[in-house]
C-alpha cells in the first residue's frame, strides 16, 4: 500500500503561512526503501560472506555506503529543484484494527539526513580501511559499522514512531558493539556498557512519549501525528506538555543532553571511526532529527510550548558547561567529544528557541566538520599511537595534509567566515535573539549571552588542541609519519564539504536549505533568520577571533605544554572541570554504588526474608494441606469406599457362585419359573 | 373357524413338552421333548396363520423354518448324546453336572 501525501505544506514566520505544493519525488521517492535496506542486506553479506572476500567485506561495506552517498545525493538534488514529500509503506502484519507497518518517508527532513549519513559514512568508511587495516576483527567490525550506519537510516526513513523505535534500538545496540570492539580491555567495556545503559534510562522516556501520543492520536504515523497538531486535537492538547517532555528526554539520551551526556565522552574507547560517524552524522544527531521530526508540537502554541523553556536550558547548559570541560583534556579525542557536546547543545538551544531550520542547519555543518576533525584527529594517533596530546606536538612538519584538514576543521568549528560553522551558529544565535524577543523572554536573551560565550569557548579549546598537536616539539616516541592517502583523501573531501557547506544557507543571499529542510507538511512556525544580523554575526565572529587569541597566548608553541596549563590552573574551577563537574562521580557514587551498595542489600533482605518467607510458607502451608488430603482423605476415605466395593463384590460372588450346579434341567426349572413369573406379573400389572 | 380346538392341543402338547424337559433324564426324551415344544408352536403358528386369513402366509412359513431350525438342532443335539454316550456309557443328564463352580 502506498499513499501519497501531498498536502498544504505550512512554512511560516510569525503566523503567515504560504501555501507550497510539494511533488512526491517520482520513481526515485518509490525506491528510497533502498536506502536503509541495502546497508542492512549487505551487512549479512560482510557477516557471513566476508572473511572469503579479497578486501574481508569492506567492499560491501563501502559500497552500501556509496550507494546511500549517491540515492542521496540524486534525492538532494530532486528535493532542491522541488520540495518532496512522499511516503511509502508496506503492511506486515495487520492486528484487531491496529495495522503494522514498513514505510519509508522521503520529505525534507529526512533528504538531508540520508545525504548526511551517505556522504560523511562514505568518507568515513573509507578513512576506516586504512585506519583497521590489520585488526584481528576487521570483518566484524565493518558489520558492526555498517549496521550502524543502516540503524541510522532506518530510524530517519521512518514514518511511524515505531519503525523510529526500531531505527533508534539498532543504532543504539550497534553503537554498544562498537564502542566495545576493542574489548580485551574492561575499560572499553564498562565504557559500551555505560553508554547503553544511559541510552536505555533516557529510552524510557521516548517510549512513555510514543505511548502517550500513540494512545491519544490512535495512529503511530508522523502524518496523523502532525495532522492532529496542525488540526488543534483537544485530546492531544491535555497531554502534549508530558509527550513533549518524555520525547525530549529520550532526545536528550541519543543526542547526549545534560545530564544524559555521561556516555558520549567515554564513547571515545571505540576505534576512532567509530567516534566519528556517532559523532557527526548517526546516532547523537537522532535526537535533534526526532526533535525536528516533532517540531510542530513544541512550536504550536496550544501545545507543548512550555517543554521549548526546559529544552533551550538543557541546550543552554550543555553547550556552556561541556565546552568548558573540553579545555582541560588531554585525550585529542576527548575534547573533540566535548567539542560535540557542546555542538549538540547548541542544536539543541535551537530547537529549543523553535529554529528548525537554524539547528538542522548547524546538524548538517556539524556533521562535515566534526566528522573532519575526528578522522584528522584518527589520522594523528594512527601515527603516535596515543591519544593524548602530551604525547603529540609538532605534528605540523610531519603530516602537512592531516594538519591543514584539521585546521580547516577546527575553524569551522570556531565559526570563522566563511566557513561552515560560521553561518549555522549565526543563524542560532539569530534565531535566539528572536525568540527573546517573541515569547522567549528573559531566558532566551541569557541563553543568548551563554551561547556567545560558548563561541568564545568553542575557538579557545580548539586552539589549544591545535596548539598541543601541531605546533611546537614533538614529544611523543618515533617518527611519525602521514597516513596512508586511503585516509587523507577522505580528510580533504570533508574538509572541501566543511568550507562550503554553509554556503547553503546565508541568510538574506541564499536560503536553499531552509527551503530544503522545509519541504515537507506542517512545519508551523519557524524561527529563522530572514536576513543576516550583522550585530550579531559580528559578536560571534568577535567572540570566536578572541578564543583563537586567547588560545595563541595560553598555548602558542613556544611555551612548555605543563607551564600553559598551569596558567589555566584557577583554583576551584579546574578540579571542577577535571573531575566533569563531578557528575559521574555523583552517578557513580551517588546513584551506582547507592543501588548497589544499600538499595541492592535492602532488595535481597526483602528477598530473603519476606518474599521466600511468604513463598515458604505457601510452600509448607501446601506440603501440610497435602499431607491431610493424603492421609484422611484419600487413604482412608475414598481407598476405603474402593476397597469395601471390591470385597463386597467379592463375597457376593464367593456366596453365589453355588447356584451355577451344572445341572442343565435346574437351569430349565428356573427358566420355566422366570417366564411365568414374568407372564404373571404382566398378567397382573398391564 | 373356532382356533380354540387348536390352542388346546397346542397347550398339551407344549406342557407335555415342558414336563419331559424338566423331569426325563433321559438325554434322548429332553430333546424329544423340546421337539413337542416347537411342533405346539408349530401348530399355533398355523393356526393363527388361517385364522387371520393372511395373505402373505407368515404362519405357515415361519412353522416351516421352526420345522428347518428344529432339525438342524436335533441333529446336532443327538450328535452330542451320541458323544457323550460313547465317551460315558450313560445319556443320563444327571451325570452331566461338569459345567459348575
Amino acid at each position: 500500500m502506498t499513499y501519497l501525501a501531498t498536502s498544504l505544506f505550512l512554512y511560516a514566520e510569525e503566523g503567515a503561512e504560504h501555501a507550497v505544493e510539494l511533488g512526491n519525488g517520482g520513481v526515485l521517492a518509490e525506491w528510497a526503501w533502498l536506502i536503509p535496506m541495502v546497508p542492512l542486506v549487505l551487512m549479512f553479506g560482510v557477516l557471513f560472506l566476508g572473511r572469503r572476500l579479497p578486501m574481508k567485506g569492506w567492499e560491501l561495506a563501502e559500497f552500501s555506503m556509496l550507494f546511500v552517498a549517491v540515492y542521496g545525493v540524486a534525492l538532494f538534488i530532486a528535493n532542491a529543484n522541488q520540495g518532496i514529500h512522499y511516503e511509502g509503506a508496506i503492511e506486515i502484519a495487520t492486528i484487531g484494527s491496529f495495522v503494522l507497518e514498513w514505510g519509508w518517508m522521503v520529505d525534507g527532513l529526512s533528504i538531508m539526513m540520508y545525504t548526511v549519513v551517505g556522504v560523511v559514512g562514505f568518507a568515513v568508511f573509507t578513512y576506516a580501511k586504512g585506519y583497521m587495516e590489520g585488526d584481528i576483527r576487521f570483518t566484524g567490525f565493518f558489520a558492526n559499522f555498517t549496521l550502524f550506519a543502516a540503524g541510522m537510516l532506518v530510524l530517519v526513513s521512518a514514518p511511524n514512531l515505531l519503525q523510529l523505535i526500531v531505527g533508534w534500538e539498532l543504532v543504539g545496540v550497534a553503537s554498544y558493539l562498537l564502542i566495545g570492539h576493542y574489548w580485551e580491555d574492561h575499560e572499553n567495556n564498562a565504557a559500551a556498557i555505560k553508554a547503553f545503559i544511559t541510552n536505555k534510562i533516557a529510552d524510557v522516556g521516548l517510549f512513555i512519549g510514543v505511548i502517550i501520543i500513540a494512545v491519544t492520536v490512535g495512529s503511530f504515523r508522523f502524518t496523523d501525528v502532525l495532522d492532529a497538531i496542525a488540526g488543534a486535537d483537544d485530546a492531544l492538547i491535555q497531554v502534549a506538555f508530558w509527550a513533549g517532555l518524555t520525547l525530549f528526554i529520550g532526545a536528550m539520551g541519543k543526542s547526549a543532553q545534560f545530564p544524559f551526556h555521561v556516555w558520549l565522552p567515554d564513547a571515545m574507547a571505540g576505534p576512532t571511526p567509530v567516534s566519528s560517524l556517532m559523532h557527526a552524522a548517526t546516532m547523537v544527531t537522532a535526537g535533534v532529527y526526532l526533535l525536528g521530526r516533532m517540531f510542530p508540537l513544541y512550536q504550536n502554541e496550544l501545545f507543548a510550548v512550555d517543554v521549548k523553556t526546559i529544552i533551550i536550558i538543557v541546550g543552554a547548559l550543555t553547550l556552556f558547561l561541556t565546552g568548558l570541560i573540553a579545555l582541560v583534556q588531554d585525550d585529542i579525542k576527548k575534547v573533540l567529544a566535548y567539542s560535540t557536546l557542546s555542538q549538540l547543545g547548541y542544536m539543541t538551544v535551537a530547537m529549543g528557541a523553535g529554529a528548525y531550520t537554524a539547528g538542522l542547519f548547524h546538524l548538517f555543518t556539524h556533521a562535515f566538520f566534526k566528522a573532519l576533525l575526528f578522522l584528522a584527529a584518527g589520522s594523528v594517533i594512527h601515527a603516535v599511537h596515543s591519544n593524548n596530546m602530551s604525547d603529540m606536538g609538532g605534528l605540523r612538519k610531519y603530516m602537512p595534509s592531516t594538519y591543514w584538514t584539521f585546521i580547516v576543521g577546527s575553524l569551522a568549528l570556531a565559526g570563522i567566515f566563511p566557513l561552515a560553522g560560521f553561518w549555522s551558529k549565526d543563524e542560532i544565535l539569530a534565531s535566539i535573539q528572536h525568540d527573546a524577543g517573541h515569547g522567549g523572554g528573559a531566558v532566551a536573551s541569557i541563553v543568548l549571552i551563554v551561547a556567545i560565550a560558548g563561541a568564545f569557548i568553542t575557538a579557545l579549546y580548539m586552539a589549544r588542541a591545535v596548539y598541543l598537536t601541531f605546533f611546537g616539539e614533538y614529544k611523543g616516541e618515533g617518527q611519525p609519519q602521514e597516513s596512508p592517502r586511503i585516509m587523507t583523501y577522505p580528510l580533504i573531501g570533508l574538509a572541501v564539504a566543511s568550507a562550503v557547506a554553509g554556503f547553503s544557507n546565508m541568510p538574506g543571499i541564499f536560503t536553499g536549505f531552509t527551503d530544503w529542510v522545509g519541504a515537507r507538511i506542517h512545519v508551523i512556525g519557524d524561527h529563522h533568520a530572514e536576513s543576516i544580523n550583522f550585530l550579531l554575526a559580528g559578536l560571534g565572529l568577535t567572540a570566536a577571533l578572541a578564543g583563537i587569541a586567547a588560545g595563541t597566548r595560553l598555548w602558542r608553541a613556544d611555551r612548555e605544554t605543563q607551564a600553559a596549563r598551569d596558567t589555566f590552573r584557577i583554583p576551584v574551577l579546574y578540579p571542577l572541570l577535571e573531575r566533569k563537574y563531578y557528575i559521574d562521580d555523583f552517578y557513580l557514587r551517588g546513584i551506582v554504588n547507592t543501588t548497589k551498595g544499600p538499595i541492592a542489600r535492602a532488595i535481597d533482605w526483602s528477598n530473603t526474608y519476606v518474599f521466600d518467607g511468604v513463598v515458604n510458607g505457601v510452600g509448607a502451608g501446601a506440603g501440610f494441606m497435602a499431607k491431610i488430603v493424603y492421609g484422611g482423605i484419600d487413604q482412608r476415605g475414598i481407598d476405603l469406599a474402593v476397597n469395601a466395593t471390591a470385597a463386597a463384590t467379592g463375597e457376593a460372588g464367593e456366596q453365589l457362585r453355588y447356584t451355577t450346579t451344572g445341572r442343565v434341567q435346574q437351569y430349565a426349572w428356573a427358566l420355566f419359573a422366570g417366564t411365568i413369573l414374568l407372564v404373571v406379573g404382566f398378567l397382573i400389572f398391564s | 373357524m373356532i382356533v380354540n380346538q387348536f390352542l388346546v392341543v397346542a397347550a398339551l402338547l407344549f406342557s407335555i413338552g415342558i414336563y419331559g424337559v424338566l423331569v426325563r433324564r433321559n438325554a434322548v426324551l429332553v430333546l424329544l421333548s423340546v421337539e413337542l415344544m416347537l411342533t405346539a408352536v408349530n401348530i399355533n403358528l398355523v393356526a393363527f396363520g388361517s385364522y387371520l386369513q393372511d395373505q402373505l402366509l407368515a404362519g405357515q412359513v415361519f412353522a416351516l423354518f421352526v420345522i428347518a431350525v428344529a432339525a438342524a438342532e436335533v441333529g446336532i443335539g443327538l450328535a452330542i448324546v451320541v458323544l457323550i454316550f460313547r465317551n460315558r456309557s450313560s445319556a443320563n443328564i444327571d451325570e452331566l453336572d461338569l459345567l459348575k463352580w
